[in-house]
């Protein structure tokens, strides 16, 4: 997508960008740092990694305070800098069953093997406005803190890894493997490298779906959960954890761990009448950068609804969905209508001037 | 606090002061009594009317939508400091959710809590009805998800309302016996529909198909509600509450295949199921954890290979 350079008034343009940085920055309260939103604002700071697709805690947390809390401009922000980077090599591809667990859930069954273990979440908190939350201060908060964790005494450590959910019911033979809307391709396609096509294979369909913009996504998983489509889901499984980055080294040719990205994972089970048959289960998949469960889970109930063979709403249209969740272009293109489009309204002005001068007077349509 | 140009120091601190004390945060059950007014009417609209939903303006609050707020702004709408409250999810008092709702109310109201169902005098519930009968100085309030039974076969809230207004429920019997047709079972599972008083298609809230029977000329009020939909319905006491069967298929509840409790040995009650840890092996128990202990404590299950109450 290609925007016509805004010429001319130049000077307009910087004094705007001056009172932008006076409107961030002019105010009595002390100066943000960005240590202070990646760990204070983390939430966001996971949101602007997940939609910028650069995992970077730091950058994505700079890239927020300059874009003054607005998140489509900060995850944009992060994808400018993306494209500055070049390309090393791929990690070598793993599975999520290995994931150093932080918080993990499941609704499909009310214990499951390794046990439910919560995190940290405010799923279970009362969303009354804290006041308390004006008076913290540093020693304060710290204090609490370690008097809860001198509380705790010893315990018992959590295992290393958790069996999946969803192993339990492939065992059973009650969740299949669905056949792809695309073909199936060997090597994972890129889409930022090779241009979304439809229909498109499962590797661009959850590459692409990663990318998206929280809102966006939720938006429309909202509308088939709520009855426009077919899916009723269950989350088999909810994982919040780090998995390890595991690279090839071309010098001693060993598969070396370089680093670790938390990362969200959903699974979510449905069982849809379609092709494959009211009797057995089908997965549908989430994952993103950081903690961010909305998301996850919004993906995994997109990712079975656009897979299926009968769409019955526009959230099981594969195209119109890939198409629509990318915010860095949805929010770029609801945002360019501002740029001046005077030449073209003109001549629509011409179109309807002409047309309505052609009428005779009885046909003349009403303004 | 940022304004277009920097503003003088010490003006900000003013709006502090305006925080209600602790004290007087809250009015008594957390809604302001306007609210509680319309909630109040809208119930008795909905009682009026059995099975019907009434549209009512529903508040947001401090738990989110989708996790009981309906169900709440009844319970706070009806909870009086001589009530006795209950609250289960899943059939279960421990659940979190149960629990952080019971915490919240109890906050609000300083109100008596209980596990007891036979004690309770109000009962709030996520997608179970309790195994033990309900007596006619009860309320049961239920939380619902999706309170249209046609959601199923229409996405479009303008077309049910008429379907409901005309008593045109025939899509959803042609639904189920498509369902027969193709695969000679009926795959609805939990939200089963039923047609109450004679009148009105309803959505029971995904309570299994075992506990219908319960909403069948039962001597409680049930009073259902969903705060995100934003809509109250009710079933009265000695009201028809009928699952939609054919005459030649007939309505069928979840079968247990004779599995008992490990716990308390019930042969009669909804179970869940769980994977043990280091078998593998499944074990059921019941999903009313508060009937299931009192079945215990009465006669406990007399499986050999599970150990006695005396030996643990």
């Amino acid at each position: 997508m290609g925007y016509v350079a805004v010429s001319g008034g130049a000077a307009a343009i910087e004094n705007a960008e001056k009172f932008s940085f006076i409107r961030r920055a002019g105010g009595t309260s002390a100066v943000l740092h960005p240590e202070q939103i990646r760990d204070q604002l983390y939430l966001a700071v996971d949101r602007i990694m997940g939609e910028g697709s650069l995992y970077a805690p730091d950058l994505a947390a700079l890239a927020f305070k300059q874009a003054a809390g607005d998140t489509f401009e900060a995850a944009f922000i992060l994808r400018s800098y993306r494209t500055t980077l070049p390309r090393l090599g791929y990690s070598q591809a793993l599975t999520t069953d290995i994931m150093r667990v932080t918080r993990r859930i499941s609704a499909a069954f009310k214990d499951i093997p390794g046990g439910q273990i919560l995190g940290p979440t405010p799923d279970y908190t009362l969303r009354l406005l804290d006041f308390d939350l004006l008076d913290e201060s540093e020693e304060e908060m710290k204090e609490r803190i370690d008097a809860f964790l001198r509380s705790l005494g010893t315990l018992p450590a959590l295992p290393k890894t958790f069996p999946k959910v969803v192993e339990m019911l492939r065992r059973e033979g009650l969740l299949v493997p669905r056949a792809s809307v695309g073909e199936d391709v060997a090597e994972p396609i890129d889409i930022t490298r090779q241009a979304l096509t439809f229909p498109a294979p499962r590797s661009s369909q959850l590459q692409t779906l990663a990318r998206g913009e929280t809102g966006g996504l939720l938006a429309l998983a909202y509308s088939n959960m709520r009855g426009y489509g077919s899916v009723h889901p269950v989350i088999g499984e909810l994982r919040v954890g780090f998995l390890p980055i595991l690279y090839h080294n071309p010098v001693n040719g060993g598969i070396e761990p370089v680093g670790e990205i938390q990362v969200t994972e959903a699974e979510v089970i449905s069982r849809i009448p379609d092709g494959s048959g009211p009797a057995v289960f089908s997965l549908g998949y989430g994952l993103c950068f950081g903690h961010n469960e909305t998301k996850a889970i919004a993906m995994a109930v997109l990712d079975r609804a656009i897979s299926t063979d009968t769409p019955s709403a526009p959230s099981e249209d594969q195209e119109f969905i890939l198409t629509h969740v990318d915010g860095i272009e949805s929010m770029g293109f609801c945002n360019h209508y501002k740029l001046p489009h005077y030449v073209t309204f003109q001549s629509e002005l011409d179109r309807l001037r002409t047309i309505q001068s052609g009428q005779q007077p009885s046909e003349k349509t009403p303004v | 606090m940022t304004s277009s140009s920097p503003s003088k120091p010490g003006a900000t601190a003013d709006w502090r002061s305006s925080i209600p004390s602790k004290r007087n945060r809250y009015s008594f059950a957390f809604l302001d009594e306007g609210a509680k007014r319309e909630i109040r009417r809208k119930m008795l609209k909905a009682v009026a009317i059995p099975g019907c939903q009434i549209p009512f303006g529903s508040r947001e609050m401090p738990i989110a939508r989708g996790w009981g707020t309906g169900g709440l702004q009844l319970t706070l709408s009806l909870v009086g400091s001589d009530d006795i409250l209950k609250v289960i999810d899943q059939g279960s008092d421990d659940s979190v959710n149960a629990v952080n709702i019971k915490k919240f109310v109890h906050r609000v109201t300083g109100v008596a809590l209980t596990t007891d169902t036979s004690e309770a005098t109000l009962i709030q519930t996520r997608h179970r009805i309790p195994e033990e009968s309900l007596h006619h100085d009860q309320l049961l309030v239920f939380q619902v998800p999706i309170p249209e039974p046609l959601r199923l076969v229409e996405p479009s809230e303008q077309t049910t309302r008429r379907m409901h207004a005309e008593a045109d429920y025939s899509r959803m019997w042609l639904y189920l016996f498509e369902d027969i047709v193709r695969f000679n079972e009926i795959t609805v599972a939990a939200r089963y529909p039923v047609m109450v008083n004679g009148r009105h298609l309803m959505d029971p809230s995904p309570i299994p198909r075992w506990d219908l029977a319960k909403l069948h000329r039962g001597e409680a009020l049930f009073l259902f509600c969903a705060g995100r939909e934003k809509r109250i319905y009710a079933v009265p006491p000695h009201t028809d509450v009928e699952p939609l069967s054919f005459e030649d298929f007939a309505f069928r509840t979840e079968d247990f295949n004779g599995r008992r409790c490990s716990r308390c040995g019930s042969t009669a009650t909804y179970l869940d199921e769980m994977t043990d840890d280091q078998t593998g092996n499944k074990t059921h128990t019941c999903s009313d954890t508060a009937f299931c202990e009192k079945l215990r404590r009465r006669a406990p299950a007399e499986d050999p290979d599970q150990p006695r109450e005396s030996d643990r």
